[in-house]
């Protein structure tokens, strides 16, 4: 026994118990919420939220985590945590800001907690021992579930756009069109392959004019999908059309040396439709010559 | 069990058993080999709509039949691949190195009877 805790103290050490520490907190929850509020406002986390916002925000956080202390129940902090992800994805409220919030509460708790137990370590270290694990589980909940709703919008928006971006559409008997936008990746490729051969069975298709003018770069790997797409629709019976490949394209095709000798190119949608209309046996006749008609705005005269 | 191998228009139809054995494929091609030398035809067509996994034997088999029939002067058209063997005779690198392909049976005997056309019309 040192002389400095004879000195401050009479009898052995009394154990610091979590009960304890959380009634601490309990107690100071008004001046400590209030001092949270205010780190939080000079640190600007809180420009755009009302005062009612605000207050409810610091009740919330604070009841939540001390019961979290109190009951060592993550349940409580697993629904704000999954409140907060799903807050901050609809009114873009920034990581900073929440893990401000809490950060600044640990700090405060921590602080509080330094301040009761001062005098002596053990009882000091046992409060923190209480306290800390807790807090620093309460903050990789939080962050687990803000990460976990930021993957969830962002695969929602690939399969969004994975959707909008391969349409198939039947422009006449045996003729199909898939204009493709957007970058080609393996993925992408696959889904577009199998896509357009269950197209070609169910609408019994003999011609797919593939245009890739929306597609920004097309490289070898890119070149290999195209030509695997054809060889599997040759399968099939059907042809493939390749439309749209820019010069540039083109250039970049040549010179990385890429075979496309079995690719049917065309350079635009018009050329490739007039392509397939000629493998498919429609011809398409213009009649404004030999049948003039009147245009509409005469025949509403009449 | 051998595949049947019917007569329709002038053409010889086999259909192809749902995943054939490879003594099944070689025995397909001897006795399609017999009876295109016995009988006239105009075109073989090899209907593969049953067909479930292709593998590189098969592919060969097929690749040899259209060619040993095509030097008894009948062209050999395959159909009904499926779009999940397409896909995965794509994958595997798996060719047909030229064989027309039609997309199922009604749509064969139509490539068919259009070549026999175009070969009396000229």
């Amino acid at each position: 026994m040192g002389e400095r805790d004879n000195a401050k103290r009479v009898g052995p050490a009394r154990d610091v118990q979590r009960s304890e520490v959380v009634e601490a907190l309990r107690v100071a929850k008004d001046t400590l919420r209030r001092q949270w509020v205010e780190a939080m406002a000079s640190k600007g986390f809180l420009a755009d939220m009302t005062e009612e916002e605000t207050e409810t925000e610091s009740h919330v956080i604070y009841n939540t985590v001390l019961e979290c202390i109190e009951t060592r129940d993550y349940g409580g902090v697993e629904r704000y945590a999954q409140g907060v992800a799903e807050r901050s994805t609809l009114r873009s409220m920034t990581p900073d800001q929440f893990l401000g919030g809490l950060l600044t509460l640990r700090d405060l708790y921590g602080r509080h907690l330094f301040t009761q137990y001062r005098d002596d370590d053990r009882q000091l270290r046992q409060a923190l021992d209480a306290y800390e694990p807790v807090a620093n589980r309460i903050l990789s909940i939080v962050v687990t579930a803000y990460l976990g709703e930021r993957e969830q919008v962002l695969s929602r928006q690939q399969d969004a756009i994975r959707e909008l971006s391969t349409p198939v559409l039947q422009l006449r008997d045996g003729l199909l069109i898939l204009p493709i936008i957007g970058v080609l990746d393996s993925a992408r490729a696959s889904q577009l392959t199998s896509g357009l051969l269950r197209a070609i069975r169910t609408h019994r298709t003999r011609v797919a004019v593939l245009d890739i003018t929306g597609v920004p770069t097309v490289d070898s790997k890119v070149a290999n999908h195209l030509l695997q797409t054809t060889a599997a629709a040759g399968l099939m019976g059907a042809t493939v059309i390749v439309t749209g490949i820019s010069p540039e394209i083109a250039k970049a095709l040549v010179a990385i040396g890429v075979d496309l000798s079995k690719i049917r190119a065309v350079g635009d949608l018009q050329g490739g439709i007039a392509e397939a209309d000629r493998l498919l046996g429609y011809v398409v006749q213009d009649r404004r010559e030999q049948d003039p008609r009147p245009a509409p705005s005469d025949t509403e005269k009449t | 069990m051998s595949a049947p191998i019917l007569s329709l228009d002038g053409f010889l139809v086999v259909t192809i058993q749902k995943n054939p054995t490879d003594s099944e494929i070689i025995s397909l091609h001897e006795t399609l080999l017999r009876r295109v030398s016995e009988v006239r035809t105009d075109g073989v067509l090899i209907d593969l709509t049953a067909l479930e996994v292709m593998d590189s034997f098969c592919t060969r088999m097929l690749r040899a039949v259209a060619r040993t029939i095509g030097l008894r002067g009948a062209p050999v058209v395959i159909a009904g691949i499926q779009p999940e063997v397409a896909f995965a005779m794509v994958q595997l690198g798996l060719t047909l190195q030229g064989i027309p392909t039609a997309l199922d049976l009604e749509e064969g005997i139509d490539l068919l009877r259009r070549r026999r056309r175009r070969e009396r019309g000229s």
